[in-house]
């Protein structure tokens, strides 16, 4: 491109340099040549603007060394120096975006460092190999917190995202994820998962019930009390509604109910009544009902009224999962004889088959950023999680581990991807990023959990 | 003409120049960072140690690409021969539920009506086609149900734990459908049979071997 733009340079320069030229063409060769300087300029600006610390679309993933030294505070909230460091550098790390820089390896003193930057000598945050660097400044009385966090480039010394907070002490891990979030917006583009939550099935109680729990898998709640075996949790993507299947009357049903008002709705139609799956934006749902003989996928209101039929195979067609432009949905069929997935667009109605390697491809869940679908596929006796795109490119198998690696389902901003998995024994959550990388246990419950599904960004405790 | 000739490249060499030596300058000059809630803007070319990796996973990617798309062709022939493997497959599937279904079973399930006529009826994997065995025993239900009118039934379809939970929720639900199917044809009235489909949720054995499977792949009745 640069060669061939002198070349072009050139031309049109000694064009210019005859005046019978430059007079037709109505500018001169300096008016041309200060012009194509302007271009350049912009150009080179432009390019140097755009720099991605972590591009979600690449196939791997490179983690960005990080440096979070002690957050220096007020000698009477001491304490709380370590708890708010350690708390801030566990939830950047739960990313699987970062390295950690251990603190022994820091050649700065947190209590000397001026948290601001402005004296900050960066050359030894790069000598310890870190690209990027946290600071804190912490001050705390009379139940008050307030907190200066700051993001800085270490190799380019300058700040990328500085935000202060104020309020009561217990708000802490908040302000603490309102900033990481604020990292990962500016290093991804995207928010990221620190204000999500997942809602799975655990039958801790002795019989399977929804459970919500944050993202990190912390302060787990028991969310219904059916005494009956219930599945299928899926959010509304405004996260104020929870659809699910339950057999607290004898036979699945789906119940639509809102989170905090405790009231809701039901699709009480013969035979089977599962897997609801929102449509983005609206307050509609498909889910698999069989009511008319095939188990067929519908278009319904959240209050539960049928709207219209969205597949008509003579076969098992379920597990519907929408585009986030809800203008194609995924979903499992049997019509060629092994349970594959297929899409459907919606306006032309036409159906794709998606997955053609293996004889088992269920649980399909697409995510939110739009270009891939998470599933689980049988190989060797064994589910795995694989990601295949949308228009059939893939697939990718993130799981190997031994045991069933089940029902997966995106995070808010695609990055990651929460799972069932049988690997350790009994049924458990785990999470990994969309590269497969990072897979580790969610959270510690008794009896075995399933099912999750991990809700839209900005869901509030 | 040559002299303008020399002078045109000076100026397209020296342009460049000036302009690298700009923006190195550029870069130079920092402002010293202040708290803001603003992310200030800043210039700078992005870090080498990124740039070499996705050129190689950018190769890596498409040669991935090709690879996917040659074997995306291969399925594209091959399924048809698949499909026609698929259906062989499923016919042998149906005899060798047969016969499993013809093999006496070393347990007897007894529904809750009391009569050994009630056992459950079996299924071959992913399937709810009816085995000629399973048709026979069928048939014995078929009577006894219309020998006793007053008697309703709920027919309920389960399936083994390998697959998943969605799906076997389904053809649970299609066990029981077609057991259902096939007794109205023997004249039982549909409104004496109720189906519920529990998918793996409610296993009769527990165990992960195919002799417990093939005991859970099942439909289970309940006379009322």
């Amino acid at each position: 491109m640069g060669k061939s733009f002198i070349k072009l340079f050139v031309v049109v320069a000694l064009f210019l340099k005859k005046p019978s030229f430059s007079e037709k063409l109505g500018f001169s060769l300096s008016q041309f040549v200060v012009a194509t300087f302007a271009v350049l300029l912009t150009c080179s600006v432009s390019g140097a603007a755009e720099r991605t610390y972590v591009d979600l679309g690449a196939p791997s993933l490179q983690k960005i060394p990080i440096a979070i030294p002690l957050f220096p505070t007020t000698p009477d909230s001491a304490k709380l120096s370590g708890k708010l460091s350690d708390f801030c550098s566990d939830s950047l790390d739960f990313t699987g975006y970062f390295r950690i820089i251990d603190r022994g390896a820091f050649l700065e003193d947190y209590r000397e460092m001026d948290n601001t930057g402005g004296r900050t000598n960066f050359r030894n945050w790069t000598v310890v190999g870190a690209e990027l660097l946290i600071t804190g400044g912490v001050r705390s009385g009379n139940d008050q917190i307030e907190m200066e966090l700051r993001l800085f480039d270490t190799l380019k010394g300058s700040l990328l995202v500085g935000k202060k907070y104020t309020g009561r002490l217990t708000d802490h891990p908040r302000m603490i994820h309102r900033f990481c979030s604020e990292v990962i917006y500016h290093l991804t583009g995207t928010r990221g998962v620190f204000d999500s939550k997942i809602a799975f099935i655990s039958n801790g109680s002795g019989n399977k019930e929804v459970y919500l729990c944050d993202f990190d898998g912390q302060h787990p709640k028991r969310f219904t009390r059916n005494h009956a075996i219930t599945l299928f949790p899926a959010w509304s993507s405004d996260g104020k509604w929870l659809a699910y299947t339950s057999y607290k009357r004898g036979r699945p049903h789906i119940y639509i109910e809102h989170r905090r008002e405790k009231h809701g709705f039901v699709i009480d139609k013969k035979g089977i009544n599962i897997t609801p799956a929102w449509l983005p934006g609206q307050f509609k749902l498909a889910a698999t009902l069989s009511h008319e003989g095939n188990q067929n996928i519908y278009l319904l209101t959240g209050k539960g009224r049928q709207i219209k039929k969205l597949t008509t195979s003579w076969g098992i067609d379920t597990s519907p999962t929408w585009s986030p432009d809800g203008r194609r949905m995924a979903f499992v069929s049997n019509r060629a004889g092994t349970p594959q997935i297929y899409v459907k667009r919606i306006d032309s109605g036409r159906v794709e088959r998606l997955t053609f390697q293996g004889k088992y491809n269920t649980q399909p869940n697409w995510s939110p950023k739009g270009n891939k679908i998470a599933y689980s596929a049988r190989m060797n006796g064994r589910h795995q999680i694989c990601t295949i795109g949308f228009d059939g490119k893939g697939p990718v198998q993130l799981t190997s581990r031994s045991g069933d690696n089940e029902s997966p389902s995106w995070s808010p901003d695609g990055s990651m991807i929460v799972f069932g998995s049988t690997r350790g024994g009994p049924s458990r959550m785990y999470v990994m990023t969309a590269y497969g990388t990072d897979q580790r246990r969610l959270l510690a419950l008794p009896g075995e959990q399933t099912n999750p599904a991990w809700s839209p960004a900005g869901v509030d405790n | 003409m040559r002299k303008e000739l020399r002078m045109i490249l000076l100026v397209v060499f020296v342009i460049p120049g000036i302009m690298l030596a700009a923006s190195c300058t550029k870069k130079e000059i920092r402002t010293s960072p202040v708290i803001s809630s603003e992310p200030p803007v800043y210039e700078e070319s992005p870090l080498t140690r990124h740039e070499a990796p996705t050129t190689t996973s950018e190769r890596d990617m498409m040669a991935r690409e090709h690879a996917i798309e040659d074997e995306r062709l291969r399925q594209e022939r091959l399924r048809m021969e698949e499909k026609e493997r698929l259906e062989r497959l499923r016919r042998e599937g149906e005899r060798i539920g047969g016969e499993v279904a013809a093999s006496p079973y070393p347990y007897t399930q007894v529904a809750s009506g009391g009569s050994p006529i009630w056992e459950d009826i079996y299924f071959p994997y992913d399937s709810a086609a009816l085995s000629p065995d399973a048709q026979d025993m069928l048939r014995q239900k078929a009577e006894w149900l219309r020998n006793n009118p007053s008697v309703s039934l709920i027919v309920e379809g389960h399936c083994d734990e390998r697959g998943t939970n969605a799906y076997n929720m389904a053809l649970g639900d299609r066990r029981a459908e077609s057991v259902k199917a096939f007794l109205a044809n023997l004249g039982v009235p549909r409104s004496r049979m109720t189906t519920i489909s529990y998918g793996e949720e409610q296993p009769s054995v527990l165990g992960s071997d195919e002799a417990v499977w093939r005991r859970n792949r099942r439909v289970h009745f309940v006379l009322e």
